[in-house]
């Protein structure tokens, strides 16, 4: 798989391999997406993340849970390098996706493969289709577009909300259509991870509800990592959750254990809300 | 700074130790009916019935809500579970309870079988571990929640004792049947008494510790 998503766009589109099997003691067993080993991240001369070693998992979805300012949200814009747009900044340690490197990977190609939706829907200030259209024509897709918009739009579920006004602005939509917009673009160039970086804050409980489904969806054939504030959502959304505190992994396991049994107590002091 | 989530499972603690209190109670002066020959305790166990079924559906009500509302997670939400299990066990406890009572009342229209030796000490028994089981969940003590599971296999013992010893004096006097009958009957309830409270020492030993100890020879992976 991981060869196949370095090549030419076409050769990506294939369904990834299924190993939707949610059952927690496969975590184990589960081949490894992301393997971070040792990871140091800096804001200038302030460090943001110690020391950080962890294993994400095909197709599952893994939860980050900690506090504000804890580094969560950095350390998922590591995954795909985003936050190299910063000044500044420096990363030291090992990120492997399917066992290669990203630091030295070309980085339009990571983040194609490594898919991104933000807090707030940031839809383009163009149509819906054009919207979904966009990643793949910038990709040099060759193939029928509009099936392929039409394939990313239902993933999405957002299809049968807007196939009779695809040409209609974006900006049109609710603000959880917008943001199940941004995952079919996301989607659109079938990345094999998709990072999301608290996508339900701004939204309602039925949107959220309906995000949250669909991630249950897309666990067949993507990756997916979630930074989220919402306890309850890391509870019922992922597979496994890991804990931040203060830049460092203070605990990662199976979401049922973490949620019920976590062994530290610091985990168990932020998840009940005794937290400080 | 104590929150109101905090004040609400202690409060739902309390509550739930009052009805294992009422529970004791009520199995004491059940199994004292017949050893003191006392009907008025055995009345007594009848009228305080339905206070522990009160108790049984307000502690519901209030996991409920604090499920519903405070959505738990970790050990909040074990004890919660914990709490949920172990007000059906004191419930049932308060019927074994009335059980014995109504057995005792029975009894009391008969000539005494024979000395009671082996009924006291089962009573002691099963007693202590609901009383120890609840002291358990109060200190957070998982130790004294195992001591509770090692002694149920004693009150099977006295159990098996009584009814072999019994069952022979039916053999030789069949005026006694009736109740021998019903002593056999306390023996059972007190032995299903001292099995609820091993549930209950478990799901203390679960909310403390998070070990799931029931059924140890069940394979978990």
């Amino acid at each position: 798989m991981a060869s196949a998503a370095q090549g030419k766009i076409e050769m990506t589109l294939a369904p990834h391999a299924r190993t939707n099997d949610s059952s927690a003691a496969a975590s184990s067993t589960s081949a490894v997406r992301f393997e971070i080993a040792n990871l140091n991240f800096y804001y200038g001369p302030k460090q943001a993340v110690f020391s950080l070693n962890l294993k994400i998992p095909v197709n599952r979805v893994t939860a980050l849970i900690g506090p504000s300012g804890c580094g969560k949200s950095t350390f998922l814009r590591t995954l795909n390098r985003m936050n190299e747009t910063i000044r500044n900044t420096r990363v030291e340690g090992s990120i492997l996706l399917d066992g290669q490197s990203i630091l030295g990977m070309d980085v339009v190609n990571l983040r194609r493969r490594v898919g991104m939706v933000f807090q707030r829907p940031n839809p383009f200030p163009k149509s819906i289709y054009e919207n979904v259209a966009y990643g793949l024509r910038i990709n040099g897709y060759k193939g029928n577009l509009s099936e392929h918009v039409e394939k990313s739009l239902r993933r999405a579920a957002l299809w049968e909300e807007v196939k009779d006004h695809l040409h209609k602005s974006a900006f049109a939509l609710s603000g959880g259509q917008q943001q199940r917009l941004c995952i079919a673009r996301a989607l659109a160039v079938d990345p094999e991870v998709l990072l999301l970086d608290e996508p339900c804050s701004a939204l309602d409980p039925v949107t959220t509800a309906k995000i949250e489904e669909l991630m249950f969806q897309l666990k067949d054939s993507c990756t997916m990592t979630i930074v989220t504030h919402n306890m309850q959502q890391a509870a019922r959304a992922s597979d496994f959750t890991a804990f931040m505190l203060d830049g460092k992994l203070i605990e990662h396991n199976e979401t049922s254990k973490l949620f019920t049994t976590p062994h530290d107590p610091r985990t168990e002091a932020y998840i009940t809300g005794r937290f400080g | 700074m104590e929150r109101h989530f905090e004040h609400d499972l202690d409060e739902l603690k309390q509550r739930l130790l009052w009805m294992g209190s009422l529970a004791e109670r009520a199995v004491h002066q059940a199994v004292h009916a017949v050893l003191d020959a006392d009907e008025h305790l055995a009345e007594a166990v009848l009228a305080e019935e339905d206070a522990i079924n009160e108790m049984q559906i307000e502690v519901d009500e209030r996991i409920q809500r604090l499920l519903a509302l405070q959505s738990p997670m970790a050990a909040d939400l074990r004890f919660l579970l914990a709490v949920s299990r172990i007000n059906g066990d004191l419930e049932r406890i308060g019927d074994q309870a009335v059980n014995i009572a109504q057995s005792a009342m029975r009894i009391l229209r008969h000539a005494q079988v024979k000395p009671y030796v082996d009924l006291p000490r089962m009573s002691e028994l099963a007693e202590g571990m609901v009383r120890d089981s609840l002291n358990a969940l109060v200190r957070g003590d998982v130790d004294l929640a195992q001591s509770v599971l090692q002694r149920d296999d004693q009150v099977d013992r006295l159990r098996d004792q009584l009814f072999r010893e019994l069952l022979t004096y039916m053999m030789e006097n069949s005026a006694v049947v009736f109740p021998s009958f019903e002593l056999i009957l306390v023996a059972k309830n007190l032995e299903r008494i001292g099995d609820h409270a091993t549930n209950i020492a478990e799901d203390v030993i679960y909310f403390i510790a998070g070990r799931d100890v029931r059924h140890p020879a069940l394979d978990r992976r």
